[in-house]
């Protein structure tokens, strides 16, 4: 049970998680928007800056950082390939330009994944549930998302028990050539394979039984309301995205090199 | 007319050669709680699938004879309409609950069925109730006990308000103490709510005592069917390898030694009372 | 043989499922281990088979500590048959699947056949070479893993809820053979709480509760003493439910199988 801990769903309770998902989303898509049209560096980092306070009031800066650094790896290689297209091919004038351009597309792929998962770091898998379910998405979709989101943590601790009970009839699943411990794996995929389609018929049974698929019009026990909080994040979106807009057609954004005097 | 009427029914599985169950014919009045039992193989599980139409409108295969229940005849009428009425609960409490909270599992029938937010909460709440599992209400379903998912899964049934429940063996992965607080809940459905009840088991000690009926099956086809007691007495079901219950059994070995205690004890409380009875002349 | 000491095991989430257990299990014993879910009573065997590796305390298997041996080479000697057969259950064919681990320790291919025959007789599975596992019945399937774990020979064999699923008939089967394994001067530890099932075993038990031993000794007297059943939420069975009733009427009180309570009542009234 233990190391599948981190897949476990728990609904941790901040303003932020609170939050209708609806208007996080939009917010989110806005940010996504803005990012991609700013190519400068100034903008960008602006853009990064201000989504560390959602962060602090969620409370959630420890699995942020743990993402931030999750992406670390990608953004150096994103930098190292802009560094080398820009300088060979961008027709830019200076280096410095050029590793300024490479840095700020860097900054953009930052910016894109820390709203996503700011996104899904505060947004509980049930309510993000009922938002889909809510924005006429197909209940099917709704459910299988829910559905996976339920048994994820079952199937971790199915899979520990299957390596159990194969260790436990001597399958050494350390060491040997590549090929080998390939092979090794088959003992564990294919009952775990085979449970998790007659899983999904046992699923399947239950759900036939409480009346699946009996009206089209399903209703819902609960209902999401977009409260003050939520609509202020959408007004903050859409000023963030006309702010933007306005900055995009009259100010010119000074480069690096010039503010430094390089 | 019973709440279930079958007529010659004979089951095939699709995949299947010979017939899970044969020339079953069976009629239970409302309010009956039966006792349904019978060695592994003996076509119990497939027969609990006709209630409620997974046989034949989920399990295809070939359904010969007639089933009738709740007035509904079983081949006519959809899964989600005879769900109404009969309500199923299954071995595995884990692959009963699929949402992220107890309440949303409880309501998920009722949502199917498109019923008004009012009357979901007032029947999720009272299904909650009655199982005792209002508290709970809030929890993730994987964060439960095995005991208390079952209960949940009750609940998730009961809010449908059928007027028949069937239980496939319900307690066969709870400790002893969590199968007991289940039977309690099911022997409350049938004594309070009038809930004819249907239960399949191998763990025939703890149940036997609330049954009103038991039915042995063996092969395919019903061999007993009668009061819990006259069934227990009878040399056929020793043969044909059910677990009576112990007090039962004891009793039943001493008869033929001499010590007849009159009547045949279904629980060990029974079986103190009659044999202090029995000592004391 | 079996020494545990002083054990102790924390999960990494946490979870404290044993503090400080002490057991020692002598070769040729026949152990139960009971208690509720959550007891401990799990991790505990899972320790004997090096499974899991104890947080404090020391776990000797034939006077080697399990710290300093994997867990297949442990398994040559300590042969766990988990709960759920399908948890382990792959190959194409059930003569496959038994000779899975006799291949994994490297046994000659002829020794291999000897022992899959050897297997497939003791438990009844003779004929069922070419099946495929997934074709038969969940009892079947249960005697499949059995087997599969016994063609080795393992000197000790626990088995996690071995009655689970298993109607009267397969009970008293199982039961006959766990009496015959224990006679081959195997070590046999059930997991269970099949009570009715120990009170006709009549094994060494080991009662447990939170994480601890709350009693150690012959079924007769664990399961005839309410105040343990109760303080390790266990349900007594029928029989000494009875003849703790019948105590004041001059019947001893430590009576939990029916052939025993049959032979004391006639004694009084036959």
């Amino acid at each position: 049970m233990s190391m599948f801990d981190g897949f476990r769903f728990r609904s941790v309770t901040s303003p932020i998680h609170q939050m209708d998902p609806r208007a996080k989303f939009i917010y989110v898509c806005v940010l996504f928007a803005v990012a991609v049209t700013f190519n400068q560096l100034i903008p960008l980092v602006v853009l990064f800056i201000i989504q560390i306070p959602f962060v602090l009031i969620a409370n959630v800066q420890k699995e942020w950082i743990r993402s931030m650094k999750g992406s670390g790896m990608f953004a150096v290689i994103i930098f190292f390939m802009n560094l080398l297209s820009l300088y060979f091919y961008g027709g830019y004038g200076s280096f410095t330009a050029v590793v300024e351009r490479s840095l700020a597309m860097t900054v953009r792929f930052i910016v894109l994944v820390e709203s996503f998962s700011i996104f899904f770091l505060t947004t509980s898998p049930d309510l993000l549930g009922l938002a889909l379910e809510q924005s006429r998405v197909p209940y099917e979709l709704c459910f299988a998302f829910i559905t996976a989101v339920r048994f994820v943590p079952v199937l971790a601790e199915e899979a520990q028990g299957i390596m159990d009970a194969q260790k436990a009839r001597g399958l050494e699943l350390e060491g040997g050539k590549f090929i080998k411990r390939i092979r090794n794996y088959i003992p564990i995929l294919i009952p775990l394979i085979v449970n998790a389609i007659r899983r999904s018929l046992e699923l399947a049974e239950t759900m036939e039984s409480r009346a699946w698929g009996a009206t089209k019009n399903r209703t819902n026990l609960y209902v999401l309301k977009p409260g003050r909080k939520d609509y202020y994040l959408i007004s903050s979106a859409f000023l963030i995205l006309a702010v933007s807009v306005y900055a995009l057609t009259y100010i010119q954004f000074p480069s690096l090199t010039q503010m430094l005097g390089i | 007319m019973g709440i279930i009427e079958a007529k010659s029914l004979t089951y095939t599985y699709p995949i299947g050669s010979k017939p899970a169950f044969e020339d079953v014919t069976l009629r239970i009045e409302k309010g009956e709680f039966v006792l349904v039992t019978g060695p592994s193989g003996c076509g119990k599980t497939t027969l609990c699938r006709c209630l409620n139409g997974l046989i034949p409108h989920f399990y295809l295969g070939k359904l010969e004879g007639e089933i009738t229940v709740a007035g509904l005849k079983v081949s006519d009428h959809p899964i989600h309409e005879l769900a109404q009425h009969v309500g199923m609960v299954f071995q595995n409490p884990e692959n009963q609950l699929f949402a992220l909270t107890v309440e949303k599992d409880v309501a998920f029938g009722l949502e199917n069925l498109g019923k008004p937010r009012e009357e979901i909460r007032e029947r999720v709440d009272w299904a909650l109730k009655t199982t005792g599992t209002y508290e709970l209400r809030n929890r993730a379903p994987y964060d439960l006990s095995g005991g208390q998912q079952q209960r949940v899964a009750i609940a998730s049934v009961l809010a449908m308000q059928p007027e028949i429940v069937v239980f496939d063996e319900p307690t066969s992965f709870l400790d002893p103490l969590g199968a007991r607080k289940i039977f309690e809940v099911i022997n409350s459905l049938n004594k309070d709510l009038g809930i004819t009840v249907i239960l399949v088991e191998h763990r025939l000690d703890l149940t036997t005592r609330y049954s009103s009926r038991v039915i042995v099956l063996d092969k395919g086809r019903i061999v007993l069917d009668g009061e819990p007691r006259t069934i227990f007495n009878s040399e056929a079901v020793r043969l044909l390898g059910v677990g009576i219950p112990k007090a039962t059994r004891l009793c039943q070995i001493l008869k033929p030694k001499g010590v007849d205690l009159g009547r045949t004890p279904l629980s060990s409380e029974e079986a103190y009372e009659l044999l202090r009875e029995a000592l004391k002349q | 043989m079996i020494k545990i000491e002083d054990l102790y095991h924390t999960y990494p989430n946490g979870v404290e499922a044993l503090k400080g257990v002490s057991l020692e299990i002598q070769d040729g014993e026949f152990l139960a281990v009971m208690g509720q879910n959550g007891a401990g009573k799990t991790t505990l065997v899972k320790h004997i088979n090096g499974l899991l590796k104890p947080t404090k305390g020391r776990v000797l298997v034939d006077d080697t500590d399990t710290t300093k041996l994997s867990v297949a080479s442990l398994a040559r000697k300590v042969g766990f048959v988990f709960q759920n057969p399908d948890h382990q259950l792959f190959s194409e064919t059930v003569e496959d699947e038994i000779s899975f681990a006799l291949r994994n320790f490297g046994y000659d291919e002829k020794t291999v056949k000897e022992r899959v025959d050897w297997a497939l007789n003791l438990l009844d599975l003779a004929g069922y070479q070419k099946v495929s596992p997934f074709m038969l019945s969940g009892g079947e399937r249960k005697r499949v893993a059995l087997a599969s774990v016994l063609a080795w020979d393992p000197k000790i064999v626990i088995l996690d809820e071995p009655t689970i699923g298993q109607d009267s008939q397969q009970k008293e089967r199982l039961r006959q053979f766990i009496t015959q394994l224990n006679r081959q001067e195997k070590t046999v530890i059930i997991v269970t709480h099949d009570i009715e099932f120990v009170a006709e075993c009549k094994p060494r038990m080991v009662l447990m509760a939170e994480g601890k031993i709350l009693a150690d000794g012959e079924a007769r007297k664990v399961l005839t003493d309410p105040e343990l059943a109760s303080r390790a939420s266990v349900v007594l069975p029928e029989i000494s439910q009875i003849f703790l009733r019948l105590e004041n009427l001059g019947f001893p009180r430590d009576v939990i199988d029916v052939y025993e309570a049959e032979r004391l009542l006639l004694k009084r009234m036959g």
